[in-house]
């Protein structure tokens, strides 16, 4: 078995400092070809960092680790990883004073394309955007700009795509549109690495990883992640939820209280402990508990609470 | 009601200053170029040039030459005046600039003077820059009237010499008829150059970095040369116009004269454009945006405007200010060009203003590489 064939991302034990900062840690990941993987993590804890290192844009510390993506070395070869790979950036980053057809344009002659005009064209018709072609790209709005980019970075053909925080500011529908062109796109056999803070994006992904001041939590499909952390949550609902919470808060066994509306969801690690202090504080008839299944939501915020802060931010 | 809040007031000034104190490149510039302000002004800058070089090519070695020399380096306006004994050294003294003046004493002067019949003393000036001339001339004509005065007193008796003792012509070479035009238009070139190389090239690399733009350019597989020549060639197009609108406008408006090789002022310009180009690239890497970009050309181009002789006559400056003025490019390039222009000058006579332009580029270029790489990683 060619591990360059199978895997469109085999990375191991990358490590990136910034002066005094160790931003990524030992980081390992591997994507499968033709896999959505989710890139999970709070804010600040390197995913941008290990993005970079991963398309080439940065290199990582000098001997620590090595890897590959698309079977190219992501030390040595960056300028065979940048061909073939699309990188869409966390913030708009095409020029908004040229317009949605030079922009693409541009794009083109970057990868040196042949057919450069029929692919714009194709571009251009694919995001349905032939009738505004000429009008300044800074002028669209955030779910357009979103598009653009995609196109953007899909215009060469990349065997992989690196999605950072795509659909940061775009509205619900846009997102759910973006979603199915990404899945679109696998089932052609792209490879997508894609960063998120939304829990229905990273569910929709066929893998994760979560990632915490530079280190790797966790990984597996969803279900896997989830389980993995064995945590057990309760919903309860009944009268004055918020003193309960307080109440809950303070006591052993308790990860997180989190309310819902008019339910509180509590979560923790060790399901004996747990039962106990819910025993002790939801006597009342009024009240109503009963075991639901943890959410991706909960085991984040279980993981981001264990994690440590290992270097303090600016 | 929500009248004037004086807590709100103190908030806000309160922040302004918090954030001008994170910007340190503009606090820097508001306390830095006040004072460069003070000092260029206040103690380099001398509308009334003295201590001028100048040469003398005597063919008569009596005491009456030599104290009108002596008379002239009394005066203040001339400075180390070296005895030359060839027509064509002092001409190569003059044509380099290393002597703004050369004073030619004839054959017979004493013997002339003695017989009261007003021997002829010429001098040349080297009226390129007519304002760096003028006051020293003056001096000299007072000179002529004067100087010898207390010599001749003795020989002549108490006849009083009725018109000055000798009749001095003043030749002012390059310019003769000392248009200030002539000066300024292709100084012009070289200020003009200065402001946009350094702004536009600056601008343009802080752009795509201030809006993100930069790192989509990384992430494809353009290489760093290609990114950096092709946003600069723009610029350097946009220069060469300026240069031609500049030239055709001192030919066809201002008329000034064109005594030297087109092909070498193209050849001096490009080099000064590169010169400038270096430096706003680099400025470009250390600048974190615009603004700061734009801060670090005006800390530049004022000193360049000021000491490098365009505004202000070169010599009249203090030895340290003529040091300073000498780092620039624009200082050099002055003297290229008006060498060009006005007098002629070839590229043997013009290399000793010529290298000093190749080594700032080259000490801006060693700088320049050690911020470039850092912006990249």
């Amino acid at each position: 078995m060619n591990a360059g064939t199978e895997f469109a991302i085999d990375v191991r034990g990358l490590n990136k400092h910034f002066g005094p900062k160790h931003v990524v840690r030992d980081f390992s990941l591997q994507v499968r070809a033709g896999e959505i993987y989710g890139f999970l993590g709070p804010n600040g804890s390197g995913k941008t960092t290990s993005i970079r290192m991963i398309c080439g844009l940065l290199t990582p510390d000098p001997g620590s680790g090595s890897g590959t993506c698309l079977g190219y070395d992501v030390l040595r070869e960056t300028a065979a990883i940048k061909r073939e790979v699309g990188y869409m950036t966390q913030r708009f980053s095409l020029w908004e004073d040229l317009t949605i057809r030079e922009n693409l344009n541009f794009v083109a002659r970057m990868y040196g394309m042949k057919h450069r005009r029929e692919a714009v064209d194709g571009a251009l018709e694919r995001l349905g955007l032939q009738s505004r072609a000429n009008q300044l790209s800074g002028a669209l709005s955030g779910g357009w700009k979103q598009r653009l980019s995609l196109a953007a970075c899909l215009l060469h053909q990349p065997r992989l795509l690196l999605l950072d925080e795509p659909t940061a500011g775009v509205d619900p529908k846009a997102r759910r549109d973006f979603w199915e062109e990404i899945h679109a796109l696998a089932a052609d056999g792209l490879s997508v690495l894609v960063s998120t803070h939304y829990m229905d994006e990273a569910e929709r992904c066929h893998r994760l990883a979560y990632i915490a001041y530079g280190k790797l939590l966790a990984t597996g499909t969803a279900a896997e992640v989830v389980s993995s952390q064995k945590l057990h949550t309760y919903a309860i609902t009944g009268p004055n939820l918020a003193p309960l919470s307080t109440a809950l808060r303070a006591l052993p066994g308790v990860g997180q209280v989190t309310p819902f509306g008019n339910t509180l969801h509590v979560t923790g690690q060790d399901d004996s402990l747990l039962r106990a202090a819910l025993a002790a504080c939801t006597s009342d008839a009024a009240y109503r508990v009963e075991p639901i299944e943890s959410t991706l939501e909960d085991v984040f915020i279980s993981l981001m609470a264990g994690a440590t802060d290992n270097f303090v931010e600016q | 009601m929500n009248g004037f809040s004086l807590s709100r007031w103190f908030g806000i000034i309160g922040k302004e200053f918090i954030q001008l104190k994170r910007d340190r490149l503009t606090f820097g510039m508001i306390i830095g170029v006040p004072v460069m302000q003070l000092l260029l002004f206040g103690f380099a800058i001398n509308a009334d040039p003295k201590n001028l070089p100048a040469a003398v090519l005597s063919a008569d070695n009596s005491p009456y030459a030599r104290t009108f020399i002596r008379a002239m380096e009394n005066s203040g306006y001339f400075r180390g005046v070296v005895q030359v004994a060839r027509e064509d050294e002092a001409e190569e003294l003059i044509a380099h600039g290393a002597v703004q003046f050369v004073v030619n004493i004839p054959e017979n002067f004493s013997r002339l003077l003695v017989r009261g019949e007003q021997p002829q003393i010429l001098v040349e000036a080297d009226a390129t820059d007519p304002s760096a001339t003028n006051n020293a001339i003056g001096a000299l004509q007072v000179l002529a009237a004067t100087a010898l005065a207390r010599d001749l007193a003795g020989t002549l008796g108490a006849a009083p010499p009725s018109p000055a003792p000798i009749d001095l012509r003043v030749h002012r070479r390059y310019n003769p008829e000392g248009i200030s035009a002539y000066n300024i238009v292709p100084g012009l070139l070289g200020t003009i150059l200065t402001m946009t190389m350094i702004l536009m090239t600056g601008l343009a690399v802080t752009r795509e970095r201030e809006r993100g733009t930069f790192e989509n350019l990384l992430a494809t597989p353009a290489l760093p040369i290609e990114v950096l020549t092709g946003k600069i060639v723009p610029y350097i197009m946009i220069g060469l116009i300026q240069v031609g609108l500049i030239f055709l406008a001192s030919q066809f408006v201002f008329n000034v004269p064109m005594k030297g090789n087109p092909a070498v002022l193209f050849f001096v310009v490009l080099i000064f454009i590169a010169a400038n180009l270096t430096l706003g690239i680099t400025f470009s890497s250390i600048a974190r945006n615009q603004l700061q970009a734009m801060q670090m050309t005006f800390f530049f181009f004022l000193p360049s405007i000021l000491l490098s002789g365009f505004m202000f006559p070169y010599r009249g400056m203090p030895e340290w200010a003529q040091w300073l003025a000498s780092i620039l490019p624009l200082t050099h390039f002055l003297v290229l060009v008006r060498g060009i222009m006005l007098k002629g000058n070839e590229l043997p006579e013009l290399w000793p203003q010529i290298w000093p332009i190749l080594a700032f580029m080259l000490v801006v270029i060693l700088l320049g590489l050690r911020f470039y790489k850092r912006t990249l990683d």
